[in-house]
């Protein structure tokens, strides 16, 4: 019995680690710059689209695709951040809203368009496919991929966070973005730069995620539920906050399914509420 | 106080443009009389529209989850309807104070927060009763919906038939009806309370206005229009199904409201026909990417005329309201 | 010269003819949102229909006028039905890829009394809503049930039953689980997945922990089925020792190749797979893969074989659209259609057809649907107990 809900812990903090990736983006530029930019998930799509057609149409290996579906996203995102978000900072919330909603719609028609709306299939190597035997247990290899590189990139981040200038000049700006540009902070280019970093870090989830939920067309409406939750419920601005939501989010709806099944589809929402009821401003949130 | 009065009341009376707008609604009879079901989902969507900017855009609420009370006055008057009480006007009634009582309860968690966690709440809490429904199938009809709602003639006399006749009549009637009422609200000491704290919340205790029994009062009046909403689709329908709960029904509302302008009262209406023939138009040209221009709309409309149709128009035509 | 009077002639009897000789059908589909990929699919089997065979029947051309309702919307579909009925004067109703949308919409076409051909909503109860309704596609318990006595004579005696929990895999379920136990079977355990279910694993561990001789699966296209397939060969079951069933969604085509080796030994139930080798099949797939750059699937057979009622009934009735006359020619209808032998039962006006039983196997370098048993001429068991 241990053995399996092990199995089944592994499983949901795999599924978290996924929705880290496609959710830390936006965690830390609704933090900074306090842009509400629904259509996060559409540069997700963006990265999945690319690595599907590198693998499938060009052969390429799925592993070389990866950084250029990060690179993909990054361009659209930063395309899309000069052509139009620039002219919305200091429009209401309701405008920006209104703004990227129309932007997944535009996105997920195109989707549509260019690969039709059936369901992608994709190729990963066979070592990344069947299970891996570890302290007598079998764990899928695909997982233990995805939570690897989660990790190893959650720790990219933490230490450009704290070691690095840029780092410093991201955290003063979402602090307190005012008294960073009293102080002479570039705060627009370091804006510019963590949008970009990531819609990447959201290409490469979605990349990641084929394997594991499928992508299609409608991909950018389907999770940008379950993006806000982590980002909500993390609190703004906080990887830390991102990824301890997220991978307690992926917990709690593996191990609710498994102990409770008829409450299946209910806990995560139950959970959401209830850590919004006990901390508004998110686990890590400063607002 | 009685200047202040002889102010709400110059609000209240209906001017020009107005009176030109409610009648120009009677057009579709005339002019296009076989689009009348089109026109009068258009008119309950107004209504949801109105009802929704009564907490957003006057009470600063905004809400990811308002499909709720819709549903709940849907289901309501399906159910009303679909065991023998099959009486339009009373069946709205009631399916309106049911939905009211839903918001009063909710309203008790939803005006404790704000911001970020508010509008999650909103959407938690409309995602939970929207699974509720789907499990309680027994109740609901599940997802292929309630079945058997069978409706009697409003006043015994006007049927609801194939051309959408009664139907437009009934819902543009009811939406008239609603628009009076939150139009004497918003132009009350209730209203600029309301519209004092979507401004200010924290001063507004100091200035003696009970900020959380306003709010919590808006919240009800707004849930009961959304399920007087509901109810008139059931109704005029005669089909009630699980989208009326889902989230895709709240966020259209939203991009509805925003559309056209929140805070404007005009704006839920504005914003309703012109999505809605917008979506219909484009959905009739090109089937199967009428999004990609209904989202083409949207960008277009943010970018040019900011703060919704009417936020737009009123910088080209700046009034005194 | 005689031919150019012929053509004269027929310039003549075609251009002010041409207004009054038209068909119209009011094709209300899906084409946008989560199921636009099945509702593509089922117009574009109608569509291919009219490739092979014309656009003319009965001396009179056929127009369809399309319409999306977006979703399971079925207030939408009601008012579609309404306004292509009132508004664009259609003489037939043609399509609903969903059961609310064909419920809300069967109320118009007994009122007006408008021909109604559903190429695929499943659920039993629709076809009881109009007088004037036939339909193509399949009943859920037509296939499950059958399922369900299959897999006891095929000597299982133990089953659990795993189903997402919406109105098609409610009916899955009791369908599967009432024929099984009737031919006396047990079901040793059922769990229902959340609709928007990414991951399975919880429930599949569940499932693993009882060992159960067979596992009853159904959920909806998409990307569920690989998710489900992968999780099972994650968690370890060995479908040797535990039969996996499934419903024909499970292992579609963008599923097995999503899936590959995992897919092995599934066995499922359908009435309708691509490679189906039979003349009608080989050349309607022919014709879909030049038209569409793809394969069909059993929504394609849906919107195929509506067409074909619809013009097989206008010949009947000589080009008389009225609804009485096109059902009194629909009913009993019989045909070879891509998916083997079919027809419409003269009573219920619902589909019969064979099932399949097939497994996943590897043939050349595919995973493929190996049929391996049919039951023919299966009515709908649901349709049949109203009778009494």
């Amino acid at each position: 019995m241990s053995a399996s809900l092990a199995g089944v812990l592994f499983d949901g903090f795999a599924y978290g680690m996924l929705l880290f990736l496609l959710s830390v983006g936006l965690s830390v530029t609704l933090g900074m710059m306090n842009f509400v930019n629904l259509a996060h998930c559409s540069f997700a799509m963006v990265g999945g689209y690319v690595t599907v057609t590198l693998t499938n149409s060009l052969g390429w290996p799925f592993l070389a695709s990866l950084p250029i579906a990060f690179l993909a996203a990054a361009l659209v995102s930063t395309v899309l951040e000069r052509a139009l978000y620039r002219r919305l900072y200091r429009a209401t919330d309701l405008d920006q809203c209104l703004l990227t909603i129309g932007i997944v719609f535009i996105s997920v028609a195109a989707a549509a368009w260019f690969f039709g709306t059936v369901q992608q299939p994709i190729n990963t190597p066979p070592w990344l496919r069947g299970t891996v035997q570890l302290l007598g247990m079998s764990f899928g290899a695909y997982r233990l991929f995805l939570i690897v590189t989660a990790l190893a990139i959650t720790a990219v981040l933490i230490f450009c966070l704290e070691y690095t200038r840029f780092g410093a000049q991201v955290r003063a700006a979402v602090d307190n973005q005012r008294m960073a540009r009293g102080l002479g902070i570039d705060v627009d280019r370091a804006f510019a730069v963590t949008f970009a970093l990531g819609g990447g870090l959201a290409g490469l989830g979605g990349a990641l995620a084929v394997e594991i939920v499928g992508l299609d067309h409608a991909f950018a409406f389907n999770f940008l539920v379950y993006v806000l939750i982590v980002v909500a419920v993390g609190g703004l601005g906080s990887i830390g906050g991102s990824f301890v939501a997220a991978a307690l989010l992926g917990v709690s709806d593996m191990a609710g399914k498994y102990y409770i099944p008829w409450l299946g589809s209910f806990l995560i929402y139950l959970v959401m509420v209830a850590l919004l009821m006990w901390r508004p401003a998110g686990l890590f949130g400063k607002r | 106080m009685a200047s202040a009065s002889r102010y709400f009341e110059k609000q209240i009376r209906l001017r020009g443009l107005e009176i030109a707008f409610w009648l120009a609604t009677l057009l579709p009879f005339v002019v296009t009389p076989a689009y009348l079901q089109l026109a009068s989902q258009v008119a309950i969507t107004a209504l949801f529209a109105l009802s929704l900017d009564l907490i957003l855009g006057y009470a600063g609420i905004v809400s990811l989850g308002h499909a709720a009370y819709f549903g709940v006055g849907a289901y309501t008057a399906g159910l009303l309807a679909k065991h023998g009480w099959g009486e339009p006007l009373s069946g709205l009634l009631i399916s309106a104070i049911l939905a009211g009582l839903t918001g009063y309860a909710s309203s008790h968690i939803i005006v404790r927060f704000r911001h970020l966690a508010l509008i999650m709440l909103t959407l938690g809490l409309g995602l939970l009763l929207h699974e509720a429904a789907n499990s309680a199938s027994w109740l609901t009809g599940g997802a292929d919906g309630l079945q058997g709602i069978k409706m009697r003639a409003v006043f015994e006399t006007f049927r609801f038939d194939l051309y959408g006749r009664t139907a437009y009549a009934y819902s543009l009637v009811v939406l008239f009806a609603c628009f009076l009422v939150s139009r004497r609200i918003i132009h009350s000491p209730f209203g600029l309370a309301l519209r004092g704290i979507r401004e200010n919340a924290v001063r507004m205790p100091a200035i003696g206005a009970p900020s959380r029994a306003h709010l919590r009062k808006a919240y009800t009046i707004a849930a009961v229009l959304a399920g007087a909403a509901g109810a008139l689709l059931a109704q005029t329908t005669e089909t009630v199904s699980l989208d009326v709960l889902s989230f895709g029904r709240s966020a259209d509302v939203l991009v509805i409201l925003i559309l056209g302008g929140a805070g404007r009262l005009y704006g839920g209406l504005l914003g309703a026909i012109v999505y809605m023939v917008a979506r219909d138009q484009f959905a009739g040209m090109n089937p199967q990417y009428w999004y990609f221009w209904i989202g083409l709309l949207l960008v277009a409309v943010v970018m040019f005329l900011p703060n919704g149709i009417l936020g737009g128009l009123a910088r080209f035509f700046p009034r005194k309201s | 010269m005689p031919r150019l009077l012929a053509i004269a002639a027929l310039a003549c009897f075609a251009l002010p003819a041409a207004a009054q000789q038209t068909i119209k059908i009011g094709m209300i589909n899906v084409l946008s949102g989560q199921f636009a990929d099945a509702g593509i699919q089922m117009d574009n089997g109608a569509r291919t229909y009219m490739k092979m065979h014309g656009d003319t029947v009965a001396g009179k051309r056929i127009e369809i006028i399309r319409r999306d309702v977006g979703g399971p919307l079925p207030d939408v579909a009601k008012r579609h039905a309404q306004e292509l009925v009132v508004r664009e004067k259609v003489d037939l109703l043609a399509g609903f890829l969903l059961t609310p949308n064909a419920l809300a919409a069967a109320d118009v076409s007994a009122e007006a009394k408008k021909f109604m051909v559903v190429m695929n909503a499943a659920t039993s109860i629709v076809i009881t809503r109009s007088p004037y309704m036939v339909r193509t596609s399949v009943t859920l318990p037509q296939v499950m049930e059958t399922f369900g006595t299959w897999a006891v004579k095929s000597g299982l005696k133990q089953a659990y039953t795993m189903v997402t929990d919406y109105g098609p895999g409610h009916d899955a379920e009791a369908a599967f689980q009432r024929a099984f136990k009737e031919a006396g079977g047990s079901i040793v355990g059922a769990v229902r997945f959340p609709v928007a279910n990414p991951d399975f694993s919880a429930f599949v561990q569940r499932a693993k922990d009882l060992g159960p001789e067979s596992i009853y699966v159904f959920i909806p296209g998409g990307a569920q089925p690989a998710a489900l397939g992968k999780a099972f060969a994650e968690r370890g079951i060995d479908k040797k020792k535990t039969r996996i069933l499934g419903s024909g969604e499970t292992t579609a085509e963008a599923a097995l190749k999503s899936m590959g080796e995992a897919a092995l030994d599934i066995i499922t139930a359908w009435h309708y797979d691509y490679k189906l080798d039979n003349r009608q099949n080989r050349e309607f797939v022919k014709a879909y893969n030049e038209m569409h750059g793809r394969n069909p699937d059993f929504f394609s057979a849906g919107g195929y074989d509506g067409m074909h009622v619809i013009y097989e009934a206008l010949k009947k009735t000589q080009g008389n659209t009225d609804g009485e006359a096109l059902i009194a020619a629909a009913k009993g209808m019989k045909w070879d259609s891509p998916r083997g032998p079919m027809s419409i039962d003269p009573e219920t006006r619902d589909v019969v057809q064979t099932v399949y039983i097939r497994r996943v196997q590897k043939v050349g370098d595919e995973y493929v649907n190996v049929p391996f048993d049919r039951i023919d001429n299966v009515k709908d068991p649901a349709g049949e107990r109203r009778k009494k």
